[in-house]
Order: structure tokens, then C-alpha cells, then sequence
């Protein structure tokens, strides 16, 4: 008998940060994401932890802000339009060295835009979640086994690096339903949090949370110490999956949902004797350049496939130093391709390199 | 199994979020429709963005069953909106010389069922209706008979109307086996027990995992969710 039990992706992740120990949610409803909070307003009362509908994203970030400086781990989701009104909080949690775990189930931009399922965020994610010099860890699942795994990654890492940890999800992800194991991972080792401001009882010297700096040395010297974290983060923390790349003369590179299309089209391609595989980035920051630049050696020609325009282009001919060809394929607006779309694609550049 | 008891003509579908009653109500309609009764099926459901009845409306249509889909479904407008051909329903549920007619109602998970109430009045002044509860036993907040139980008082609280049935459809998605469906029964007795109402039957998706006998407690169902790769 199978211990699976049957949820949607959005349920999952919210299960997966209570079994994580997450016992505070603040955030603010927005379709495709809404679950989240839902399934979290249900649960985590139960656990003693609190559930919060905030007044706004903008306020939802900030209480996030303030449980994570007490060492609580703390969570909160939105989509897309969402993510954007957090940023300031973002770079403000970033800048205080904070963990905490953010979820964009990604939704059809730019502005309002629509609810149906979309990848356009990735430059956001990746580049520039808020203002200043930082970063953020970003986890890419495909499937709502992972939207539940990578939660749990998701706040061991924040912690682990003493920085927040996105969870870059889409609409699709959010609302599909598939079997999940939640003793699927196991957790790792949490360094003592020694910063946290939960009040020093006359026992120690008191912490300060803050990211605001008089002198400009000082601010110079905490993002130095703070890019040292990063560059560990890029030696340690690179996951990526490769699929069928052994012999393959084309390599698809496709994250998320996309990821599960482009399974599919390799297949396919396969069967009509074309030698393709797949690299499917599971940390979209850090990126796995190094994989890339690998395949680079063997590979003829890479396919990016996403949900936007082409945001993820750049960081594969920047991975493989532009050695070799890397074409695009997308749908945008919420629109999900098909495997034979990506087939069709895959033969014009076949016929190229045949 | 066949469905074709129904003293109600108004068979409403209710359950928890993602117990699969859109699943259960495409496969009514369809067995409904084989056994030559008339069939229209109604999406109420003002929850769901992107998997629901709409979906099937292609396939409802070739079989001669009629759709009431709301104009928003599946569009990126999120206004739960419903169309006045609904109202329609309840004038033809009291013409008499239309017997061999049933209208499922497809309701959203939940509070999803707060639709459902906006139609209280004229279901009861229609005669009332069959109001069918989809439980799943692998969905984890309604895992035990008593939180299936819990959340379907709490549909019955937001419709104002009572589950009359219940209808066992414990799935794992894919890994949906006979010995998981069949692990179920027990929990579904229990629930049925515990409501005091009649369990119809346990209904699965037909795939090669699954194989149980014809028994008339079994439901065999084709998949009506929208597969995207």
C-alpha cells in the first residue's frame, strides 16, 4: 500500500513547510496561488502556528520581515503582480541576512495580465527580485512531488545561508494534482541561529536586525561578506537534472512545467531518430552553468523552451560562452505548448545540423 | 453501477476540494445519457482557474449532453459570474411531461458550495434535489471519516441544502491501484454511516493499475481531466 496521498501543488508546498516546521503564513490572495494560504488558514492553526490575510503583499512581506528576525520560519506566496509589490521588503530581508521562503506561482504578465500559467518571472526571480546588490536562492519544481521536496530545501538552504529562498512555481504546477510523499527528503543539518532577536534575558549581548548602514565601508564590507556566502551558494547548491543527454545532438534546457513538456518531445523526437536530450535546471539561481558549459563540448545545438519571450536564453550562451547555437521557443500569456509543438523545432534544427 | 434512480432531477455534485467530482459528474452525465436519459450539466463552479467542467464540454456535446458552462471559465477573467440559463432549469425540472430528465450540477470544492446556495429557493420550491457527497480518502484533510464528515456539514452549512449520498472515489492520481481503491471501501461505509445516508458506490478511473470486478458497488470511469503534456 502506497503512503502517497493525492494534492495539488499548491497544497502540497503549503504541507510541506508546516512538516518543515514553518509555523507562521502572512500573505495576501491571488489566483493561481490562493490555496496556499487556504489549505495553510485550515492547517496551521492546528499546529499552533499562525495564518495571516494581511491587509496588502507590501504589509504581508514586512510581518514576514519581522517573524524570520525572531528565527521563526516563515513563509509567504503570491503570483506574479504580487511578487512585484514584496520587492522592497524582499531587499530589505535580503539586506538584514534573514530566512525566510517566498512561493511565485507564476501568472501571465506584464501587468495584470491573466491567471493561466506563465514562466515569465524568471528574469524578476533570478535577477532582480528587489533593489541593491543581492540575490535570492531560486527552486524551480516540475512536479507537485518536488513542489513539496523543494519547500523543504527551500527553508534549509534560507536558513543555512541566512537568506530568503524562492520558490518559482507556476500556475499550472499550483493547481495539477499528482501523488506525493512527504518522507520523500530528508532534511539538513541547521546551523544554531545565534542573531536572532528574541530577547537576550541579561544573557548575551543583544542582536540588531537591520539593514541600514551610516558608514558607507561598513554597507561595502556586509555585502562583500554576503557575495563570499553567494559564491559558496554557486560551489555547493547548483541542482539540475539531465535527461537522455548521453549521445544527444540537441539538448533541450527547460525548467518547471516546461521541463515536463519537453520530456515528453524528447521522447517523441527520439522515436523519429533524432539524438535529443534535456537539461532541466532545478536551481535557477544559482545556475548550473557548469553543466551547461559540459554539454557545450558534445552538444550541436541548444533549444531553450519556456513560458515568456526568451528570459532564460542569455544564461546558456553565457554558460557555454556562446560556443555553439542556442535558439528559442516559447509561449507567452498564459498558453502552455505542446510536445509536437517542441518536436516541430526540434526538426528545423535537426535539418540544419543533419 | 447505474445511476438511473434518482428520484430528484436536480442531482447536485458536492465534495471537498479536488475529492474529483468534476471526474464523477462528466462520467454521470455520461452513463445518464447511455442509459437514453436527457442530460444537461451545469459548472457551477466559481473556485476552480483552470481544470473544471468547461473542459469537457467538447466531448459532453458530441454525446448529445447539454452544457450550462459560465462565460468566464478558463479565461483570464476571475470573476466568479454565473449565467442566467441556470434559472432555466428550474422551470423545466417542474414540467411534468419531461420526466426522463436530470440536471448535475458540477458545484466547486468547498465553499465553492456558497454557489450552490444562491440556488436554495428555487431548488426546494423545484421539488429539492439529490445531493451527491464525493469523498476521497487520499486527499488529506478529509482522510478520516470524521473530517469527511466535517466538511461536508460545512457544505451543507454554505448551501443550506443536505447531502442525501455519497459517492466513493478515493484516488491517488496515477498510482491509483485496486488495493487502493479497494482499501477505501471501509472509510467510505464509515462516512456513509456516520452522515446516515446511502453510499452508492465507489467509482475509478479505468487505467491497466486498476482491475475490479463488475460488481454493481463499482463505478468505472473515463478520465474528463484536461492533460497538458
Amino acid at each position: 500500500m502506497s503512503n502517497k496521498v493525492l494534492m495539488k501543488g499548491n497544497e502540497a508546498l503549503a504541507e510541506a513547510a508546516i512538516k518543515s516546521g514553518c509555523i507562521h503564513f502572512f500573505g495576501y490572495p491571488i489566483t493561481p496561488q490562493t490555496e496556499v494560504a487556504e489549505y495553510l488558514a485550515k492547517r496551521l492553526p492546528k499546529v499552533g502556528g499562525l495564518c495571516l490575510q494581511a491587509e496588502s503583499e507590501i504589509a504581508a512581506i514586512n510581518m514576514v520581515m519581522g517573524a524570520a528576525a525572531t528565527g521563526t520560519r516563515v513563509m509567504t506566496s503570491s503570483s506574479s503582480p504580487g511578487i512585484s509589490l514584496k520587492s522592497e521588503g524582499i531587499s530589505y530581508i535580503a539586506g538584514c541576512d534573514l530566512p525566510c521562503v517566498i512561493v511565485n506561482v507564476q501568472r501571465g504578465g506584464p501587468g495584470l495580465g491573466g491567471i493561466q500559467p506563465s514562466q515569465a518571472d524568471y528574469n524578476q526571480a533570478t535577477k532582480a527580485n528587489a533593489h541593491g546588490d543581492m540575490h535570492v536562492i531560486v527552486l524551480a519544481p516540475s512536479s507537485v512531488q518536488e513542489m513539496a521536496t523543494l519547500a523543504g530545501e527551500a527553508f534549509d538552504l534560507a536558513d543555512i545561508y541566512r537568506m530568503p529562498a524562492m520558490i518559482l512555481a507556476d500556475g499550472a504546477l499550483g493547481q495539477m494534482m499528482e501523488p506525493v510523499d512527504f518522507d520523500a527528503r530528508e532534511s539538513r543539518e541547521i546551523p544554531e541561529k545565534t542573531w536572532v532577536t528574541n530577547g537576550h534575558g541579561g544573557k548575551r549581548k543583544k542582536n540588531i536586525v537591520n539593514s541600514l548602514f551610516m558608514d558607507p565601508a561598513a554597507l561595502e564590507a556586509s555585502v562583500v561578506e554576503r557575495f563570499k556566502r553567494y559564491d559558496e551558494i554557486k560551489e555547493k547548491e547548483v541542482k539540475y537534472e539531465e535527461y537522455m543527454t548521453e549521445d544527444a545532438d540537441i539538448v533541450l534546457v527547460a525548467y518547471g512545467i516546461t521541463s515536463r513538456i519537453c520530456k515528453s518531445a524528447v521522447a517523441a523526437a527520439r522515436a523519429a531518430g533524432i539524438k535529443v536530450g534535456l537539461l532541466r535546471p532545478i536551481t535557477l539561481w544559482p545556475y548550473p552553468s557548469g553543466a551547461l558549459a559540459k554539454l557545450a563540448d558534445t552538444v550541436k545545438h541548444f533549444l531553450v523552451v519556456e513560458l515568456n519571450m526568451g528570459q532564460m536564453v542569455d544564461d546558456v550562451k553565457l554558460s557555454i560562452e556562446c560556443r555553439r547555437p542556442v535558439s528559442f521557443f516559447g509561449r507567452t500569456g498564459g498558453m502552455l505548448p505542446t510536445p509536437d509543438d517542441v518536436v516541430e523545432e526540434i526538426k528545423k534544427i535537426a535539418g540544419g545540423i543533419a | 453501477m447505474d445511476f438511473c434512480n434518482f428520484r430528484k432531477k436536480i442531482i447536485a455534485v458536492v465534495g471537498h476540494y479536488g475529492s474529483g467530482k468534476t471526474n464523477f459528474a462528466v462520467n454521470l452525465a455520461l452513463s445518464l445519457k447511455a442509459n437514453g436519459k436527457r442530460v444537461t450539466l451545469i459548472d457551477l463552479d466559481t473556485v476552480n482557474p483552470y481544470f473544471r467542467a468547461a473542459d469537457a464540454k467538447e466531448k459532453l456535446s458530441a454525446e448529445g449532453i447539454g452544457t450550462i458552462i459560465p462565460e468566464f471559465a478558463n479565461t483570464n477573467v476571475d470573476l466568479p459570474s454565473l449565467p442566467p440559463e441556470i434559472n432555466r432549469v428550474f422551470d423545466t425540472v417542474k414540467d411534468l411531461s419531461r420526466p426522463d430528465e436530470f440536471f448535475i450540477f458540477d458545484v466547486g470544492g468547498s465553499d465553492g458550495a456558497v454557489a450552490l446556495g444562491m440556488y436554495n429557493k428555487q431548488i426546494l420550491a423545484a421539488g429539492g434535489c439529490e445531493m451527491i457527497g464525493v469523498i476521497n480518502m487520499y486527499r488529506p484533510l478529509t482522510d478520516t471519516p470524521e473530517s469527511a464528515v466535517a466538511d461536508l456539514r460545512e457544505i451543507e452549512d454554505y448551501s443550506r441544502l443536505k447531502v442525501t449520498s455519497l459517492v466513493n472515489n478515493s484516488s491517488i492520481g496515477v498510482e491509483t491501484t485496486s488495493e487502493t481503491v479497494l482499501a477505501s471501501v471501509k472509510y467510505a461505509e464509515t462516512t456513509a454511516e456516520l452522515m446516515g445516508v446511502p453510499l452508492l458506490s465507489t467509482s475509478y478511473i479505468e487505467s491497466p493499475r486498476v482491475s475490479l470486478s463488475d460488481e454493481d458497488r463499482f463505478f468505472k470511469m473515463k478520465n474528463a481531466t484536461k492533460q497538458i503534456f
